[in-house]
């Protein structure tokens, strides 16, 4: 490849990357542009929230156990050399409010419901329904797209709570349970310790921004699709990608702004 | 049949030298018709001579690359996004796959335009969803999913929803592809009685020569890019040209070729078949 093509070749690259993200940007300003929906008709909003929140609970609740029976199993080995295993209900709780809570339900969702919501908006374009829906004048990205995409960023705090809750419960098994540190001590330690502006409030922050991230990127792969089932599938499993990356690299950032001194 | 009336505010739709394409490439050119209130036209053709293009640029879904496409005294080219909503508003369209929303049963699909533009009171708006569904003859299905009900009845319930807010102008897109004989016969009658009862135009897309010539007050032909006749059914009927003659009579040989014509694009991919064996 000589040296000509080679730099059109990146100058073609980085101007799609470049118009893909300004069509990204477009269609979130146009979602919320047409987010009155919310008001005017809650109802369509709760019914999201029920169907994204409700039917990725179970797995959210698993895997949170899972995650603090591990966090309590590691976290009493590393403390146990230092003689502070008391601290070990600060360290579950501290982990999970201000990463792990946001960051794996985050994860969890975008394989759960994110692939969920795309598959269904890429079938209903497939279908037809969208394209129906548009010439009944009924505005689908109002009508479909926008309860969605609120759903989603309703949901995810509270899972992001409720992962993180179990997972408390879960080291709290492990620490008090099963190795037999203070009851006392685990609570008490994680009262005076975990503060709720800081460490609590930036968690749902972050999970928050997650459930923009994650629904939104959700939603567009399923409205851009190709109308075939290879279409739908690849734009499936971009979801997945493009969300997963997403929250990592967000997470990163916002740790950065909200716990620098 | 109805006759029918000229007086130009009867015009509902009126497409003026249109041409139709996507991207760069235009599909069909010169089209010129006219849709009256309570006519129903019929468009036929051949597979992929257009006709659905044609529905999607009197939709609004397509702009026309040439010409004028004119819905109820308004350019479609010139009208905004909220002008095409209120358009929209007074039309009805049976998509060719039915497009049902799946995740609502058969009474919530029809239902849908009612509670979306027509804020009518529950039991007013059971009445007319039933009365409606009765029509097609599905009133009992009202309750079961879009996955428990056949093709054929898929369609009759995608009809009584084009239909349910009684527009002004109807678009059927292949109204009787997978139905059985009685219920092609229903349909074509319940086409025909709506645009005689409501006053509303009906543009039936199809090939089904019999059902569309007895309901239709005039048929246009679409072939290779344009309208290649259009009259009443019994002009067509008549007609001595060899494509008409062709098309209705379905006849191997003729000016419409059954093959697809041959490109460079295909010879080249036949040379690299036959170089790799």
């Amino acid at each position: 490849m000589s040296l000509n093509a080679f730099l059109i070749a990146i100058g073609r690259a980085i101007r799609t990357r470049v118009s893909g993200l300004g069509v990204f940007a477009r269609f979130f300003w146009l979602l919320l542009q047409r987010s009155g929906i919310v008001f005017s008709r809650p109802r369509l909003v709760s019914q999201q929230i029920h169907f994204i929140g409700n039917y990725s609970l179970l797995i959210i609740a698993v895997s949170g156990l899972f995650v603090g029976f591990v966090l309590g199993l590691q976290g009493y080995y590393t403390l146990n050399r230092y003689g502070s295993e008391e601290a070990l209900g600060l360290l579950v709780a501290l982990s999970l409010t201000r990463e792990l809570g946001p960051v794996v339900t985050a994860l969890l969702f975008a394989g759960r419901a994110g692939t969920s919501l795309t598959a269904e908006i890429g079938l209903m374009k497939a279908g037809e329904q969208l394209a129906a829906m548009e010439v009944m004048a009924v505005d689908p990205v109002r009508r479909v797209l926008a309860p969605r995409f609120w759903g989603g960023v309703i949901a995810m705090p509270i899972l992001a709570a409720v992962f993180s809750m179990v997972g408390i419960l879960g080291g709290w098994i492990v620490g008090v349970l099963m190795i037999g540190i203070d009851t006392g001590a685990f609570w008490s330690q994680m009262q005076s310790g975990v503060d709720v502006w800081k460490d609590v409030m930036n968690g749902v922050i972050k999970s928050v921004v997650f459930g923009v991230a994650v629904t939104l990127i959700a939603l567009y792969e399923g409205w851009q699709c190709r109308p075939t089932p290879e279409g739908v599938a690849r734009a499936t499993t971009r979801t997945v990608v493009a969300g997963s990356l997403a929250v990592l690299g967000l997470d990163f950032l916002l740790t950065a702004l909200m716990f620098s001194s | 049949m109805p006759s029918l009336s000229t007086a130009p505010d009867d015009l509902v739709l009126r497409l003026s030298g249109v041409a139709l394409g996507y991207g760069d490439v235009s599909i069909l050119r010169d089209i010129s018709l006219d849709v009256r209130r309570g006519q129903v036209v019929a468009l036929m053709g051949g597979s992929g001579s257009g006709k659905t293009t044609l529905l999607r640029a009197a939709t609004g879904q397509i702009k026309a690359q040439a010409g004028h496409v004119t819905l109820f005294d308004q350019d479609l080219g010139k009208a905004t996004s909220q002008e095409l909503q209120l358009l929209r508003q007074k039309m009805g369209v049976l998509f060719q796959q039915g497009a049902l929303f799946t995740d609502l049963n058969v009474f919530e699909n029809v239902a849908f335009p009612l509670r979306e533009h027509a804020n009518l009171a529950p039991p007013e708006l059971l009445t007319r969803v039933l009365d409606t569904l009765e029509a097609v003859g599905l009133r009992t299905a009202a309750h079961l999913r879009v996955s428990e009900i056949s093709g054929g009845m898929a369609r009759r319930v995608a009809l009584a929803r084009a239909v349910v807010l009684e527009p002004e102008l109807v678009l059927y897109d292949e109204p009787f592809a997978g139905l059985d004989p009685i219920s092609l016969g229903i349909t074509a009658r319940l086409i025909r009685s709506l645009s005689d009862k409501l006053g509303c135009a009906s543009v039936v897309i199809t090939h089904d020569i019999t059902e569309s010539f007895a309901i239709a007050d005039h048929v246009y032909l679409v072939g290779q890019g344009i309208i290649k006749a259009h009259g009443t059914p019994e002009t067509l009927g008549n007609s001595t040209d060899p494509y008409v003659k062709q098309f209705l009579k379905g006849e191997p040989d003729g000016p419409v070729p059954f093959d697809y014509p041959s490109t460079s694009k295909f010879e080249a991919w036949l040379a690299n078949q036959e170089a790799k064996r």
